[in-house]
């Protein structure tokens, strides 16, 4: 059975809603400066181990590398683009080289899985060019997907001056 | 004169919108809020790709170079010019030793300006590869343009 409180009024308990108000207040003030907008960033891997170039003996299996020279402008901008020592107009055109050579397949075992790329970049550019040209050579993106083509990068030492 | 009523008003303000609405910024807050533990830097103005998206998987303690415009790598939050690293990466390399941990297992990630020299960035690989070091991660901005 039910009890009723003996006065026979209903008793109203108030909550004191201020410290909990304090807390989310302080804890909102927290959030909001600690906030930092992050923008999205990925990573081109690559594996260049010092003895690369030494070790590489001459084998039947292997495919010489594909050289893309870039070079740059007395302010750092691209000058020239070159595969294989032929001219190429931009990095779009260097793509349609790359799928050229190597076939839009990129499944194991395949052409694109294999070549290598080794880029030699004058000192002085700046380095957004490299990463467009390493954009350029390392895949596509079709109808928001992305197809890789050619994973093994590599660079040739740096040349001061 | 003032006039005054006849009993004390007795308003109360409803604050269940307001408190709603707080937690509800709590919330979103809380979810923008960045956990991650990468090293970022703001003087770093990472060139954009289409094809750099952000990796799957957690890089296990990879070491974070950051090369700015001028030149100089910011490592562990410190500016160090770029012939400096070497001694740097030792002491990491003698503490990955320490944990039974290889050099060549290790990924380093670049975090370089694209106004800066790419010769700058190859000297870095370069400093890398001579203290055993050979997995690179070069960081880049992620552009979903079309």
């Amino acid at each position: 059975m039910a009890r009723r409180s003996s006065s026979g009024l209903t008793d109203k308990v108030e909550i004191n809603m201020t410290p909990m108000i304090d807390v989310v207040f302080q804890l909102m003030s927290f959030f909001m400066c600690t906030l930092k907008v992050v923008s999205p960033e990925g990573d081109f891997d690559i594996r260049m181990p010092i003895a690369a170039a030494a070790a590489a003996a001459p084998d039947d299996q292997q495919i010489p590398p594909v050289r893309v020279k870039l070079s740059a402008a007395p302010d750092g901008s691209l000058a020239a683009i070159a595969m294989n020592g032929t001219p190429v107009a931009d990095f779009d055109e260097l793509r349609k080289r790359i799928i050229a050579l190597v076939g839009a397949d990129s499944g194991p075992n395949s052409l694109a899985e294999k070549t290598e790329v080794e880029f030699d970049a004058d000192y002085a550019l700046k380095y957004a060019n490299v990463v467009k040209a390493i954009t350029a050579v390392s895949g596509k993106v079709e109808n928001g997907q992305v197809v890789e083509l050619i994973r093994k990068i590599k660079f040739t030492p740096p040349k001061k001056g | 004169m003032a006039k005054r009523s006849g009993g004390p008003s007795n308003t109360e303000i409803d604050m269940t919108p307001m408190i709603d609405m707080t937690f509800q910024l709590i919330t979103f807050f809380m979810f923008v809020m960045n956990f991650s533990e990468a090293e970022q830097d703001d003087r770093i103005q990472l060139p954009s790709s289409q094809l750099a998206k952000p990796a799957d998987g957690v890089i296990e303690k990879p070491i974070t170079l950051q090369l700015t415009n001028a030149g100089s790598v910011i490592y562990a939050g410190e500016l160090v010019a770029v012939r400096d690293i070497g001694a740097y990466l030792e002491r990491e390399k003698t503490l990955m030793i320490d944990e039974n941990r290889e050099p060549n297992s290790a990924t380093i990630i670049v975090r370089a300006d694209g106004r800066a020299k790419t010769g700058e960035v190859q000297d870095i690989i370069r400093i890398c590869q001579e203290k055993g070091f050979e997995r690179f991660a070069l960081r880049a901005q992620y552009d979903d343009r079309r």
